[in-house]
């Protein structure tokens, strides 16, 4: 397809545009943009999809129906078409910047938001060879990434000026600090096991079979990492930070029409980033759990879409099942028990790589 | 051609956001263009082949250090008119301190001392790995030095932890660990006993 691409689209108008000598460039660049452009649609899909999946799968937990009128062509069709009819309803509804508000940054803190969630897919691999850019510090620029996050919340927060989204941003800055450390002790771990960096070598070094993947030798640290996931995105039962009961909506309060979308759109592209990543460094990414069966056995990107669909679904999930937990019982889960037991296995796992145990570090 | 294209416009915005931490009023902007700072530093030093540094300085200084340093200032109230009440009285100390400050820098930079031979950084194949390195370097030859700064990082945490740390003297906040290790009979007791005649 890309190749389609480069052939019917850039390379006439490269030829009709650039001069002689910049045609390389020009071309890398545009090839780049088309895989861009196709990552980028991809994921704000699965957002929109993400968003219609969650009301309709917690509606039918909590025995109700869920959104299931809007379809296309005078059809119910499920409910398909609800996700555009929210899309289109955001965008014409009026944007209100509240008095006092410090207008620049107000306008600004959606877009801080959703730019290191959307930037964070950069590194991912599909698939064998299917990334955008395979830099050998993948895992930390993960990290740094999801780490921004919080300057969106804590900037809308702040320039909202408004107490109860204030509050929201405090609340959200503590936590998303105390559970990134867990976040990326847990990570520490992953690059202990696999010796590199690199997304696509971590995939490669859990080849065998389901017992290979890194959950089995790491699970403290897969689980520390998927429940620091749900606190980093703000999600329930972590969702202190929305408590619509204490602070109504927390920082996003004074946020209307595509802004407050824009929010969303954030919270959920992180919320598939991490399922993703949990697929990639804990269950074998794009290898198939029947490794040596003939066809089923090959690795192929279905098996990280597979595996990331059931890592969000357990988000759905979770949200469906859990109350809301309290603020110091979040802060005490994070600094007091997660970050001990990352502690502790990194230095299990050091151990059972050094002593080179089969069937992970033989 | 390209980097040196990237370098400038990453230097220019570099000073931009610099000068602008020292000039704008607002508190939480100045703190948000350090940020910028952090970010274009972290740009010129991708451009060296220093991957490792660049993403750790973004991870370290903006994913935590200015989230922190944002945190506080946002909840400071600060009153712009008081802090620039003394300012024309200040003027003629602060001119003379920095224009102190420029000779000895001009005087010490232009010494020779720093000049040495003309530096080119080398390309890397695509396979070099700068973390690779940096890791095989601090854990070989410059292993005691850093040990040594991380026992004194580990010191310093405990002792601002340790000096700052005080305990409310009517804290009643609950401790969760004996809150999860309730159970069912420390709360309720049944009590057996004859239905009461109504007399």
């Amino acid at each position: 397809m890309f190749e389609f691409i480069r052939q019917q689209l850039w390379t006439p108008l490269i030829n009709f545009m650039v001069p002689e000598a910049y045609q390389g460039y020009a071309l890398l660049t545009l090839d780049a943009l088309t895989k861009v452009i196709v990552v980028l649609v991809c994921v704000l899909t699965a957002f929109a999809y993400t968003t219609y999946a969650e009301r309709r799968i917690i509606g039918l937990i909590q025995l109700r129906l869920g959104p299931n009128r809007v379809g296309f062509f005078g059809f119910h069709t499920f409910g398909l078409a609800q996700p555009l009819a929210d899309g289109v309803k955001a965008i014409f509804k009026e944007i209100i910047i509240p008095t006092g508000a410090n207008k620049t940054l107000f306008i600004i803190a959606p877009v801080l938001s959703l730019g290191p969630a959307l930037a964070a897919w950069a590194v991912i691999p599909f698939s064998e060879g299917m990334v955008l850019a395979d830099i050998n510090a993948g895992l930390l620029y993960v990290i740094a990434l999801t780490s921004l996050a919080v300057y969106g919340i804590i900037i809308a927060g702040w320039a909202s000026n408004s107490k109860y989204a204030f509050l929201g941003a405090m609340r959200s800055a503590a936590q998303i600090v105390a559970y990134e450390i867990a976040m990326g002790f847990a990570l520490v771990g992953v690059l202990v096991a696999s010796g590199s960096l690199n997304l696509g070598d971590i995939v490669r070094a859990q080849s065998g079979s389901v017992l290979n993947w890194f959950w089995l030798p790491l699970l403290p640290l897969f689980l520390v990492y998927y429940i620091s996931g749900v606190a980093e995105t703000n999600r329930a039962p972590f969702d202190v930070v929305e408590g619509e009961t204490e602070i109504v909506a927390g920082y996003q309060v004074e946020y209307s029409g595509m802004h407050f979308a824009i929010f969303f759109m954030a919270e959920y592209a992180n919320m598939i980033l991490v399922s993703t990543l949990t697929a990639i460094m804990f269950w074998g990414g794009w290898l198939s759990p029947f490794q040596g069966v003939p066809v089923l056995g090959e690795p192929h990107i279905l098996w990280l879409l597979a595996k990331a669909a059931f890592f969000l679904y357990l988000f759905l999930w979770i949200r469906a099942t859990f109350p809301r937990y309290r603020y110091d019982q979040i802060m005490r889960l994070g600094w007091k028990v997660f970050i001990p037991i990352t502690i502790v296995w990194i230095v299990v796992v050091a151990g059972l790589v050094v002593s080179h145990i089969p069937p992970w570090f033989n | 051609m390209i980097e040196q294209t990237l370098f400038y416009i990453a230097a220019a915005v570099l000073v931009f956001a610099a000068s602008a931490v020292i000039t704008v009023r607002n508190p939480v902007v100045a703190a948000l263009t350090l940020v910028l700072c952090f970010f274009c530093n972290a740009a010129i030093w991708l451009l060296l082949e220093a991957e490792f540094l660049a993403i750790v300085l973004v991870l370290v200084y903006v994913g935590a250090v200015m989230v922190l340093f944002l945190f506080v200032v946002m909840m400071l109230d600060i009153n712009i008119a008081e802090l620039r009440k003394g300012f024309s009285g200040f003027l003629p100390i602060g001119v003379t301190v920095a224009l102190i400050m420029v000779i000895s820098m001009v005087l010490v930079l232009a010494s020779g001392y720093f000049a040495g031979p003309e530096y080119v950084p080398l390309k890397h194949a695509a396979e070099y790995s700068n973390t690779r390195e940096l890791g095989l370097l601090l854990y070989s030859e410059y292993l005691y030095p850093f040990e040594i700064a991380g026992a004194i990082l580990l010191v310093a945490i405990v002792a601002a932890i340790a000096l700052t740390h005080r305990r409310a003297k009517n804290n009643k906040s609950p401790a969760p660990g004996t809150q999860v290790a309730v159970k069912r009979e420390d709360r309720i007791r049944l009590v057996k006993m004859k239905t009461e005649q109504q007399s």
